[in-house]
């Protein structure tokens, strides 16, 4: 994470922009700009500022942002409920149905079954997010009126405009990762199907429920698992657009704003903030193959 | 293992429509809450620092002004009750209105009527010049205060009136007192509405409640003066980015109004059911081609001339517009259809013969012009491919460079040289309430590289112009000396006009009251269920 930190605070320095030109509006003289640039400490050398930055971090301090003059870690955890509810839905959702799907691929092989799930696969890879999402929109909130087009909210207001604000922002982020894992399930299914203690375990006569379920999902797991904490990736990239189409104010709204503003301490706290949640999905996945795998020891 | 048959799908269907209905029933019966789409999310909540649009629209929703200017552009006392003027016009005198208060309770003093003055005197244009006229600023009591000019000066109540960044709003003492360059800590006005700071996410949402302490004056609401009736219970500014999302969520009554819906969006919101669009800021906006006279080739005035006379508005207009309903071709800096609107100086129609006469006689030798093209906003986006065509057209060479707006924002303050990242043109907006007289207009202003607009365009006799337009107090007299500072700015090509257009406001009607003006507020609009 030190790292990411580093060449995120890097990057920043290096891209065009100035937040010292955007605080000081259409009206700002050179000076005005400096005497800004001054007071943000960004005419310090950029090893004095990281030294800065590293220092603050130690500190358990994010920052502040340019912008709103508000505190970084305030900023994000205000925005985490809807991001990390867009999150959950979505994970859950894209598992209870792509693994179904993939293992029914797996056991119909080649047949229109298996064709049906991975046609339906291409096109979640191929379809944008948000072509996917004006669509559901169009159909669901405009046309039907079941659901409401944008917005969130918060679940102390209820658990049914909680669910309904995010059932088109999880169909539609969900897609992409539904594609994925089905494609993954199917093949690591099939190709379980073909060892022998599979073709034993018929032989002795296991109804195919439990061939399937006991024997080849269990052995596949590890896989399906592995891409599922891949995925995490594919579904912060998600996150930044969805939120925009069904305007959810999470963090990838925010961080979005930050980088238009050029507002740094937003972006780097952001971006330490998905950097720590991708390596804690990494430990667990790495920690779940334990757990579906006996033979597996760390 | 329990399986969800198709049924049940059904019936959570309908439990999820029936609860998120469930907010909207709930509003009619409860408070009157205006949802509203501005054209940005508020970041910054002081409007002195910064100039954004969104900032001044949030400062008059929670601060008052001194005075305001009517629907007419007249300035009016606001929370001035009465004024004069000595008979040697060097001494204004103001009283502020009775029982005037702060959303913290305290009353509103002639102290925090000076602070914020001063403070705003720092940062605005218009400031900046009455300050520079100001002999003293002093309290006479608690209620009354008095400007002491050092000489006659022409714009003291349109300064204190000015209706567009940056508003000279009144903030308590104490708050005023915040350097000018930071941003204020607390924000407490005495305007209609109170900030809900609890719910402020920047950059998303921005709720207000009616400022029920507020005392209106007794005048009709009319633009920025008059009664400041507030009628709901509390404005909410929601920020979508997406405006198509918008559009479909004013459709489904989940917002009531949009402040700027783009043009290409009119149509579908014109034919939606329940939904009104229509024009309540005939001034509009203004697009503007700048130069830098820092950098060759537009440190020469004929290669600048030889712009202007390249450019055609109405390819402007058709780039950015599509629609000549909302657009107007025009060359008046001040604005057309007001006091100091005039044509002079600004060329009939595009003249390439003597565009490229110019450029020869100008000694071009091809030095190529770095056009900065923001992409991320869509009404300038269209004007910097139309440009570079024009100069291609007389035989310049254009490097466009595409980028977003906040990298030109930070690229344009440079006046290196292109190679370490300077630059030779840009096109930007402003609202046409900014630049009504030749002071407001920072366009004209010749104040060069450390007083200048970005550009920073040099000329002593504009910069003498302006000063006699400020020191003027004939009306007459100052049309004249407008018309002096406009030909002479195109001599100097300061800027050219891109033209005027106009952005329709999108809201439900159920929505009433909606005051015409340069500003969008909120006090007078009222919504029924």
């Amino acid at each position: 994470m030190a790292i990411v930190a580093t060449i995120v605070f890097l990057l920043l320095r290096f891209s065009a922009g100035d937040p010292a030109a955007v605080l000081a509006g259409d009206a700002a003289t050179p000076a005005t700009i400096a005497a800004i640039r001054t007071r943000l400490g960004l005419d310090q050398p950029m090893a004095v500022q990281l030294v800065r930055w590293f220092w603050q971090l130690l500190h358990g301090d994010l920052g502040t942002s340019i912008i709103s003059n508000q505190g970084v870690a305030h900023l994000i955890a205000d925005r985490m409920a809807p991001t990390l509810a867009l999150s959950l839905t979505t994970i859950l959702f894209a598992i209870l149905v792509a693994v179904p799907l993939g293992v029914v691929a797996a056991w119909k092989h080649g047949t229109i079954v298996d064709r049906a799930v991975m046609t339906f696969s291409v096109l979640g890879f191929s379809m944008p997010v948000f072509v996917l999402g004006y669509l559901w929109i169009l159909g669901f909130a405009i046309k039907l009126r079941w659901l409401p087009v944008q917005g969130f909210s918060p679940l102390s207001a209820g658990i049914g405009p909680f669910l309904a604000h995010l059932v088109l922002p999880t169909l539609t982020l969900s897609a992409i990762y539904i594609a994925l894992i089905a494609r993954i399930t199917r093949a690591s299914v099939l190709e379980v199907l073909g060892e022998d203690y599979i073709r034993t375990a018929r032989a002795k006569g296991v109804p195919e429920r439990a061939v399937l379920m006991r024997h080849a999902l269990a052995n596949a797991a590890v896989p399906i698992v592995s891409v599922i904490g891949i995925g995490v990736a594919l579904l912060i990239g998600g996150v930044v657009v969805t939120e925009s189409v069904f305007n959810l104010p999470g963090l990838g709204r925010l961080t979005v704003d930050a980088v238009l503003a050029r507002d740094y301490p937003v972006i780097q706290g952001i971006i330490l903030v998905f950097s720590g949640v991708y390596v804690l999905v990494n430990l667990a996945v790495d920690l779940a193959y334990v757990l579906l795998d006996p033979r597996i020891r760390y | 293992m329990s399986v969800l048959t198709r049924r049940d799908f059904g019936k959570l269907g309908g439990a999820a429509a029936l609860a998120a209905s469930l907010p909207l029933a709930a509003q009619a019966a409860g408070p009157k809450v205006l949802r509203c789409v501005m054209h940005s999310g508020l970041r910054i909540t002081d409007p002195i620092i910064t100039t954004a649009y969104i900032a001044r629209n949030h400062g008059y929703m929670i601060y008052d002004t001194l005075f305001a200017v009517d629907e007419k552009l007249q300035v009016q006392p606001q929370m001035v009750d009465h004024w004069d003027v000595s008979a040697d016009k060097l001494t204004y005198s103001f009283t502020l209105r009775p029982g005037l208060k702060f959303h913290d309770g305290a009353p509103v003093t002639s102290a925090d009527c000076i602070a914020s003055i001063q403070r705003w005197g720092k940062r605005d244009g218009m400031g900046q010049k009455l300050m520079d006229f100001t002999a003293s600023l002093t309290a006479v009591d608690d209620k009354s205060f008095k400007l002491v000019l050092k000489e006659p000066y022409g714009l003291v109540l349109s300064s204190l009136g000015k209706p567009s960044s940056n508003v000279p709003f009144i903030m308590p003492a104490r708050i005023a007192a915040t350097p000018a360059d930071q941003n204020v800590p607390e924000e407490i006005g005495s305007g209609p509405f109170r900030f809900v700071k609890a719910e402020f996410q920047p950059g998303s949402k921005v709720v207000y409640e009616k400022n029920t302490d507020y005392i209106p004056r007794g005048e009709p609401a009319s633009s920025l003066a008059g009664g400041k009736l507030v009628k709901v219970d509390r404005v909410e500014w929601i920020n979508i980015t997406d405006y198509q999302t918008a559009v479909n969520a004013l459709a489904n009554n989940e917002i009531d109004y949009i402040e700027q819906p783009p043009h290409d969006l009119l149509p579908i919101l014109k034919s939606t059911d329940k939904v009104v669009v229509k024009d309540y800021n005939p001034l509009g906006f203004v697009g503007t081609c700048r130069m830098n006279f820092l950098l060759k080739p537009f440190d020469n005035p004929k290669i600048r001339q030889a712009v202007l006379h390249a450019i055609s508005q109405q390819d402007w207009a058709d780039a950015q517009i599509g629609n000549p309903d909302y657009s107007t071709l025009t060359g008046a800096m001040f604005i057309a259809k007001t006091p100091f609107a005039t044509e002079v100086g600004f060329p009939p129609k595009p003249d390439l013969a003597l565009a490229r006469q110019l450029l020869k006689d100008g000694g071009y030798d091809g030095t190529p012009v770095v056009i900065m093209q923001p992409t991320d906003l869509a009404i300038v986006t269209a004007l910097g491919p139309v440009t570079a065509q024009a100069l291609r057209n007389i035989g310049m060479t254009v490097d466009l460079q595409a980028m977003d707006w906040q990298a030109l924002v930070g690229r344009r303050a440079k006046q290196t040289p292109v190679a370490e990242g300077g630059w030779n043109m840009f096109h930007t907006t402003w609202a046409a309430a900014d630049m009504l007289n030749p002071v407001a207009n920072l366009g004209v202003n010749g104040r060069g590289r450390t007083g200048g607009w970005f550009g920073w365009a040099e000329d002593a006799q504009i910069e003498k112009l302006r000063d006699d337009f400020a020191r003027e107090t004939d009306p007459a007299q100052q049309k004249t000396i407008a018309e002096n500072v406009q030909k002479r700015a195109y001599e100097l090509v300061t800027y050219i006009p891109t033209g005027q257009y106009t952005m329709p406001y999108a809201y439900r009607d159920s929505v009433s009251g909606i005051l015409a003006g340069p500003v969008p507020v909120f006090w007078n609009v009222d919504k029924t269920a």
